[in-house]
């Protein structure tokens, strides 16, 4: 809870796309690129939603400075997410860690595609072969289509 | 003294609302035509009374009457008409007022065009559009009335957020409110048939035009929104996956699903008791965005009309109104037929995995959204869902569904023939497969994720002219015989073919756009000079502009190509002087259907500018392609064997 009040308090800050910002850029365009990567699953935790590749918020700004700095040090992406989940928690990333506390997250759309597929096949399982007409089903058939007709 | 009318008014059609429900209830019960009669004259009335309520809350904003409370802490006296109009929906208290007053026109809606459902089934759905009237509306007079007055009115207005003020956010919540409340319609024809235990190829005619219509009107409200948060959030991005974006979306979702459903309920007797699970669904995922938007238990880049205390209350109406309509559900649908049978491959097993693939997206777009809080309240532990999670879930999902698509409406109902259905789309495939390799050829070989996403596109639009092809026996027979087919092809037909066709052009917009976007930035002095692929961008002039109500920073860009002048933007960064904030105005250059997106930025240290600009390849298609697809929406309704009325008049005259 002590982000929510956080985040009420700073709520009101302008948050407009900002990573590409010349003054932070690193020399190397190699090493930019994959901190640019890093950025787009990082979370701005001051700001509305949004990671810190698109925010103009001080906090964004100081970790893309961390992550541009570990990015040059030579720290690979496992390192620096690792580096920001032990000071952040796991809320400063975008894309939810693949843990046992996350298994319906993950398994919970297959599920549904499974469920549906099941009982699709015990319905096609079930079918038993059309039967023929009855007279009174001929005789609707018949007024259905001079309904139809115009 | 208007807005005490109106004040009036809204108690009035809540008033009225209980009194709907009492009238068509007891026709209902005593097979009375006069008491159902009244209780429809009673749906006119509430609605009218909420339309007064409106029109003098709109009073009130463009007339800036500061006496009223939601005028006061939402508008300004300087802020151009259009915003102030706007500003009647822009709040909590006044975007609930048009969720009510959308709610009221469609129950006058069923009153008046509904003559041609059995009165049984009538009278209970004007029934229960009206509990849910009274619902709302309780709600709005009693927790969030938007007309109550202040007793020392302040001189000048609070204003409306600058990022509100914009033309297609101005028109955006109604089109949005009209398309989440339209599923309401449909909530009520379902319970109307549960209660009357009667599911048929009639119910799910009658259904249909009332979705295509709610359908077609949250397409243009959510593209509509796309739209706004591209050109004015300022960084070029259209969907982020937000939880308010995506509370739009299921609903969205789960209509895709009912109208889909709704056509093999029709036809061939089947799926009767999913698909009104889906008309149950449709409005309670609609209601659901109502309260997540408004209760700000989630944190998203659209919250605007938050107020967590009344969070509970639109919670509690949720939980009341999808629990009663579900239980129901549980109750009586089990004693509804199973319908048709249809072998494996068939027209009605393509519907049902549709019908999968939406509904498990559905569950990827809910679980996504909700997930976090759900986490948080049982663990303690925050995470955050973000686009890498939809990326990872949604998208093969979907892309399992439109590699499904362009078959589905080849494949004959009951027993289909895989087959004839390939022979029928073998140019289809050729063209998507050259179009996956043309772009690896020709644009960037190793983007293979952006070649197989052209490809899907090409797919999805060759699938749909193929079937188009195929109604029309195109170069089989002459060419006055295909065109005489293809003037006398049902509207219905037309629409589906143009709903498909949109979504084929929305994928590869996406697709372009996402893959081969290309960015710069730069700290520019006037005159500075910056490169953008081919081209090449000056910073001419920076000159100070002052507007209705912001005053603003205008830079003048020109873009060259090679030398040749192309064309000249003017993005502005604007300060608003009432609340203090500043947005950015970007300029658009349109290139065919690609955008060169330009932003100006603050102003830095040595009279320097920081300037971004980004090449949008296709990004038009990202906009076009969902306005094909509601078009096909409205097509489809024109259907004269949708059209309302149709079938009882033939009825009298036989």
């Amino acid at each position: 809870m002590r982000w929510r009040a956080l985040l009420a308090a700073l709520a009101g800050i302008a948050c407009i796309a900002a990573a590409s910002d010349p003054a932070e850029r690193l020399p190397d365009p190699a090493q930019e690129a994959r901190a640019r990567e890093i950025f787009r699953d990082v979370r701005c935790l001051v700001c509305q939603n949004e990671s810190i590749d698109d925010s103009e918020a001080e906090l964004a700004q100081d970790l893309r400075k961390i992550v541009r700095e570990q990015v040059s040090a030579g720290r690979s992406e496992a390192e620096i997410k690792r580096f920001l989940t032990d000071r952040y928690g796991e809320f400063v990333l975008l894309t939810p860690s693949l843990s046992p506390g996350n298994l319906l997250l993950w398994g919970g759309p297959f599920l549904v595609v499974l469920a549906g597929a099941a009982l699709l096949l015990t319905r096609l399982r079930n079918r038993t072969p059309d039967a023929e007409l009855s007279t009174e089903e001929a005789e609707r058939v018949r007024r259905l289509a001079e309904d139809e007709a115009p | 003294m208007i807005a005490e009318a109106g004040a009036f008014a809204l108690m009035l059609s809540l008033a009225l609302s209980v009194v709907q429900v009492g009238l068509s209830t007891a026709g209902r019960i005593r097979r009375s035509a006069a008491l159902a009669g009244a209780g429809e004259g009673a749906a006119l009335a509430a609605f009218l009374s909420v339309a007064v309520a409106f029109a003098a809350l709109m009073h009130a904003f463009v007339t800036s009457d500061f006496s009223v409370a939601n005028v006061a802490a939402n508008s300004h006296s300087e802020k151009p008409l259009l915003y102030r109009v706007a500003g009647t929906w822009g709040s909590h208290e006044g975007s609930m007022l048009l969720w009510c007053l959308a709610l009221t026109g469609f129950g006058a809606a069923i009153a008046g065009l509904g003559r041609t459902l059995p009165q049984g089934l009538r009278a209970v759905t004007v029934a229960t559009q009206g509990a849910l009237g009274v619902v709302f509306l309780a709600y709005t007079v009693f927790a969030s009335n938007p007309l109550a007055r202040l007793a020392q009115p302040p001189v000048e207005g609070r204003s409306l957020n600058p990022l509100l003020q914009d033309p297609a956010l101005a028109v955006h919540p109604p089109f949005l409110y009209a398309g989440y409340v339209g599923m309401s319609v449909v909530f009520s024809l379902a319970i109307a048939a549960l209660v009357e235990g009667r599911v048929d190829a009639a119910w799910s005619r009658w259904i249909r035009p009332w979705a295509l219509a709610a359908w077609s009107l949250l397409t243009v409200g959510i593209t509509l929104g796309a739209f706004w948060a591209y050109y004015e959030l300022g960084w070029g991005g259209w969907w982020f996956w937000d939880p308010v974006e995506n509370a739009s979306f299921m609903p969205w979702l789960v209509a895709t699903a009912l109208l889909h459903s709704a056509i093999v309920t029709e036809k061939r007797g089947a799926l009767s008791g999913w698909t009104l699970f889906l008309a149950l669904a449709a409005f309670s995922f609609s209601m659901l965005g109502a309260f997540l938007v408004r209760s700000g238990v989630l944190t998203s880049v659209h919250a605007f009309a938050v107020d967590p205390t009344r969070g509970v209350l639109l919670l509690i109406i949720l939980g009341l109104t999808a629990g009663l309509g579900f239980s129901l559900f549980a109750w009586r649908a089990p004693s509804l037929g199973r319908g048709g049978m249809f072998a494996p491959i068939s027209r009605e097993s393509a519907l049902v995995l549709n019908n999968i693939l939406l509904a498990a997206a559905t569950a990827t777009v809910l679980l996504g959204t909700l997930y976090p809080l759900i986490r948080e309240a049982m663990t303690g532990e925050a995470i955050s869902v973000g686009p890498p999670y939809f990326n990872l879930t949604f998208t093969p999902l979907m892309s399992a569904l439109m590699i499904l698509l362009p078959a589905g409406p080849l494949l004959a109902w009951k027993r289909g023939d895989a087959r004839g259905v390939l022979q029928r789309l073998w140019i289809a495939v050729v063209i998507a497969a050259a179009s996956g390799l043309a772009v690896i050829a020709l644009v960037s070989p190793k983007k293979a994720f952006g070649a197989l996403g052209v490809a899907m596109g090409a797919w999805l639009v060759a699938g749909a002219l193929a079937e188009l092809a195929e109604r029309t026996r195109a170069f089989r027979v002459s060419a006055g015989e295909t065109w005489r087919r293809l003037v006398g092809l049902p509207r219905g037909a037309w629409g589906m073919t143009l709903a498909h066709l949109g979504l084929g052009v929305f994928v590869l917009g996406a697709v372009f756009e996402t893959t081969w976007k290309l960015e710069a930035a730069e700290a520019l002095p006037v005159g500075g000079r910056l490169s953008l692929g081919a081209y090449e961008l000056s910073l001419d002039a920076v000159t100070p502009v002052a507007g209705p109500n912001y005053e603003a920073d205008q830079g003048t860009i020109t873009v060259r190509k090679a030398g040749a002048f192309v064309c000249r933007a003017e993005p502005q960064r604007r300060l608003y002087t009432a609340g203090g904030q500043t947005t950015s105005e970007v300029g658009l250059c349109y290139r065919g259907a690609s955008h060169l997106y330009l932003v100006l930025g603050e102003r830095r240290d040595g009279g320097t500018y920081l300037v971004r600009a980004y090449w949008n390849p296709w990004a038009s298609l990202i906009f076009i392609g969902p306005v094909v697809m509601a078009l096909g929406g409205l097509v489809s309704l024109s259907d004269r064997r949708l059209r309302i009325g149709v079938g009882r008049r033939r009825e009298a005259e036989a």
